[in-house]
């Protein structure tokens, strides 16, 4: 009996400083869990170089192709931000028409409960118009006859959202005596704002589908990592290795692989905008730098990055979740 | 410490492996498991370390029942007991020095606490010099001692071996064992498979004896 206790005293003492002992310890113990499984897979990602690069350079082009994508669309986007859409029409009167008619004509006008505002442009007031604005007062000067006409500018009701009315009073306008020639100014604009949208949502579409092919490649570059190191995975569950433990430093894995291929996207995408960026500002300059480049920015790049991250880490997690059960030590 | 409760192991295949096995062993105490090969010695070894689970009867460790614990918990009872196995199980791209870590490093231990274990548990098994080798190029007694300073490195109350003097000669084989003999001292619980009669014999500890899976001298 005394010899049991003499034992047991000792075995107390085997078992001290045991991690996990108090809250302090476990705290320790569990950063150096992680910082353990942080570094080893990076240091395994170093160590297979070939087969890592070629992983993260797929996943890097799948990345920067729909971030490209978003940016160029975010930049078509400032480029039709700037023009504002509106209904309004412009009536170009017939040369002969005197500028008493022109005035009665816009009267006749105003007088439709479906018009908002009508503003007459005389031609006089088009030609001073043009003188200021234009540059070339010289030139207009030189000119024996004004050769612009006069416009009547229509602003019909908000009622006319739709597409068809507007284009039954424009055809209306058109059979009017007086007019020459009857345009709906911002026709176009509204035009590319849908093809805008329509843009907007095949970027979202194709992030989606990326995104998806980005998961599965992580899963099946984490997948061959995972049965690689099988036996090493079969060890380490025999010496006491939680599931935590063994998934840890493949979900880092994943974590890098997704954050480097976000890098590489960021870089390809600013590279490319680099190149295009003289030639953008050339143009730009030409419509007096109404329009600059836009880049990923601070917020843009923040989010690059996270995405193309959670992505590698979700991927490996869909891994470990199916296959990690199989792996049994028998 | 350890019980054994009528533990029938069957595996579909093989059929009846270990029948009606009951034993006890007290904290502290030492014994040896023989048997003929395919006796079931293996088959018990990985009872106690829940890799396989038995088909009746019950395994208890430490009062805790070893068929009832859940999955959850099966990676904490493997850090009380010591493995070591026949075929050592030893990782081949890990130097020596990471093999023995290895139990630390999941227990969460720092670099210093690791580093200091891990060359104390080196000593102990003659290899303090070895670390820094691959198990590749070490003999087969030497990946053997390099799995014993793996299985005792994290100080577990019970150690379990598999044949581990199976490859060393007879000196280093007595060696092994009495190194066992010192972890028993220390109060930690020990149970060896050996086909080395002459070996255990002379060592004076219980000997279980396995016979077609049943128990035929404790
Ligand atoms: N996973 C398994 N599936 C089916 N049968 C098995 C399995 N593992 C072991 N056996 C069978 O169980 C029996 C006992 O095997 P075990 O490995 O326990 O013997 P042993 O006493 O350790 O032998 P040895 O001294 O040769 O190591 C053998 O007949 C073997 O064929
Ligand atoms: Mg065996």
């Amino acid at each position: 009996m005394k010899r049991v206790n003499r034992k047991e005293n000792k075995q107390e003492r085997w078992q001290t400083k045991r991690a996990g002992g108090d809250f302090v310890d476990k705290l320790y113990a569990y950063r150096n869990l992680h910082a353990h499984a942080l570094f080893s897979s990076l240091g395994r990602l170093v160590a297979s170089r070939f087969s890592s690069a070629m992983t993260i350079v797929v996943l890097a082009i799948a990345i920067s192709l729909s971030s490209g994508f978003y940016i160029l669309v975010a930049n078509l986007q400032q480029l039709a931000g700037n023009l504002e859409a509106s209904n309004q029409i412009s009536l170009f009167l017939k040369d002969e028409v005197s500028e008493a008619r022109a005035n009665k004509f816009a009267d006749s006008i105003r007088k439709n409960p479906d018009i908002q505002d009508v503003k007459l442009i005389t031609k006089e007031q088009a030609l001073a118009e043009f003188q200021a604005y234009s540059g070339f007062s010289e030139a207009v000067k030189a000119l024996k006859k004004n050769p612009l006409p006069a416009v009547i500018q229509v602003l019909p009701k908000n009622a006319f959202e739709n597409e068809q009315a507007l284009e039954v009073l424009l055809d209306d306008f058109k059979r009017t005596a007086e007019v020459d020639f009857a345009q709906m100014d911002m026709q176009w604009v509204k035009r590319l704002q849908s093809i805008m949208e329509l843009a907007r949502r095949g970027v979202t579409l194709l992030s989606l589908l990326l995104g998806i092919g980005v998961l599965f490649i992580t899963a099946n570059t984490i997948r061959l990592e995972l049965h690689n190191r099988r036996d090493e995975v079969v060890i380490a569950k025999l010496v006491g290795a939680t599931n935590g433990f063994i998934c840890r430093p493949f979900l880092y894995s994943g974590f890098w692989i997704g954050f480097f291929s976000g890098v590489m996207a960021w870089f390809i995408v600013t590279i490319i905008m680099l190149f295009l960026k003289q030639s953008v500002e050339n143009l730009s300059r030409l419509y007096d730098d109404s329009f600059h480049l836009l880049f990923l920015g601070f917020a843009e790049t923040l989010s690059l990055l996270f995405i193309s991250s959670v992505l590698g880490i979700l991927g490996s997690w869909i891994v470990l979740h199916f296959q990690l059960r199989q792996l049994k030590p028998e | 410490m350890l019980q054994f409760d009528h533990v029938s192991m069957r595996y579909p295949a093989a059929g009846d492996v270990l029948r009606n096995v009951s034993f006890h062993l007290e904290r502290g105490e030492m014994a040896f498991l023989t048997g003929h090969s395919g006796a079931g010695k293996s088959t018990l070894f990985k009872l106690i370390a829940v890799i396989e689970r038995c088909s009746r009867g019950q395994v208890l460790l430490d009062g805790e029942n070893l068929n009832q614990v859940k999955d959850r918990r099966i990676p904490f009872i493997r850090r009380k007991v010591g493995l070591i196995f026949q075929d050592y199980k030893l990782l081949q791209d890990r130097t020596v020095f990471d093999n023995v870590a290895l139990p630390l490093v999941i227990a969460g231990y720092g670099h210093h606490e690791v580093a200091r274990r891990v060359r104390a548990a080196l000593d102990k098994v003659g290899l303090k010099n070895k670390e820094k080798k691959y198990p590749a190029v070490l003999s087969g007694g030497e990946q053997q001692r390099v799995g014993i300073a793996r299985a005792v490195v994290n100080k577990p109350p019970l150690i379990v071996a598999d044949e581990p003097t199976g490859n060393l000669d007879p000196e280093l084989s007595a060696e092994i064992m009495h190194l066992f003999e010192q972890f028993q001292q220390v109060g930690v619980t020990v149970l060896i498979a050996s086909h080395d009669i002459s070996l255990i014999t002379q060592m004076n500890h219980r000997i279980l004896k396995l016979d077609h899976g049943q128990l035929v001298a404790s």
